[in-house]
């Protein structure tokens, strides 16, 4: 599933205000590949954390649908929907979807 | 504030307690409360559904914009022998004790990490300490509570967030009122004091717990009674 624009909008703004608490050298770009997980990431647990609350606090602004990403395989550098910012937007319109929007 | 298990017992002083001190409150029990108070807003849930759970908080989340205290309360127990009891009470112990109390300390994270504060509060029991007989599931699902607890504090420290539990001895309540005076008295016997709890016993430790200046208390159970 391709992640469309709204939730692709939705997460670039929750990662500019992550970016505005991170060090210059741990901010995140905005490409789809950008990893969030393992060992190209720049963030480290917590900042994996900040980002996916501030993603649910975006989409629930945005769509007013209250979603929470868990996933039991979230720390795994090969299945994780949490590997990179894309494969987090796919992960996000798959949430919604079962939320009916 | 939210607090688990509002209907009635400790969760329904709890929720006196902190409206009439100013906080506004949001409580939940399986059963509508027969009380209203101004303040306090009620959702009728099982703790342990993760769909009615998300959707209290996504509201809260919504109407409130962050949450500074949640109070896992809610908790179910039962005396019985091990070899009496079916599976499917130790199930719904678990369910309600350990699940819910995860389920919403993890949905109350996420709104606490909004602002970096956030104290959480769970209920064990000096079941667990005291090893008490006929308490195996109850007290397992407590021990259970507080291995949450520890880790948890460890977990979501930097993010503002505190994690302590309560562990009262027997207080007059619903839970103590059916069990026998004898066993009631026996149990107080293996504590230091042996009178049953008050309330405001409970709500004393909570308001230190959940105080701003407690910030360097986490992962901490407090056992009331001197268990």
């Amino acid at each position: 599933m391709t992640a469309g624009q709204p939730v692709v909008d939705a997460i670039n703004s929750a990662v500019d205000d992550l970016n505005e608490i991170l060090d210059a050298d741990e901010r995140l770009g905005k490409s789809p590949d950008e990893a969030l997980i393992g060992k190209d990431a720049k963030l480290d647990s917590l900042g994996l954390v900040n980002l996916i609350v501030l993603v649910e606090e975006k989409i629930q602004q945005k769509f007013d649908v209250g979603i929470t990403l868990v996933d039991e395989r979230a720390m795994s550098q090969s299945k994780s929907p949490f590997r990179t910012l894309g494969s987090l937007a796919e992960f996000v319109e798959e949430q919604l979807n079962e939320h009916g929007r | 504030m939210v607090i688990t298990g509002t209907r009635k017992g400790l969760g329904k002083h709890l929720v006196e307690h902190y409206t009439r001190a100013g906080w506004e409150v949001f409580g939940c029990s399986r059963q509508p409360v027969d009380y209203t108070l101004p303040s306090y807003r009620h959702y009728a849930l099982d703790v342990a559904d993760e769909a009615a759970v998300g959707e209290m908080f996504a509201e809260i989340g919504r109407d409130n914009g962050h949450l500074d205290v949640l109070i896992n309360n809610a908790g179910i127990a039962s005396m019985n022998h091990v070899l009496l009891t079916p599976m499917s009470t130790v199930a719904d112990i678990f369910k309600t004790n350990v699940l819910g109390t995860y389920l919403f300390s993890r949905q109350a994270a996420r709104l606490m990490s909004r602002r970096r504060f956030g104290r959480i509060v769970n209920m064990a029991t000096v079941a667990t300490p005291l090893k008490l007989e006929g308490e195996a599931a109850y007290a397992a699902s407590k021990a259970a509570v507080v291995a949450l607890t520890q880790i948890m504090a460890r977990e979501l420290s930097e993010l503002g967030i505190t994690v302590n539990a309560v562990g009262p001895g027997p207080l007059d309540t619903d839970l103590t009122r059916t069990v026998k005076k004898e066993k009631i008295e026996k149990l107080l016997g293996q504590l230091a004091i042996h009178k049953l709890g008050e309330m405001t016993d409970v709500t004393n430790v909570i308001d230190f717990l959940i105080a701003p200046q407690s910030a360097a208390v986490t992962g901490q159970t407090i056992y009331l009674g001197g268990a």
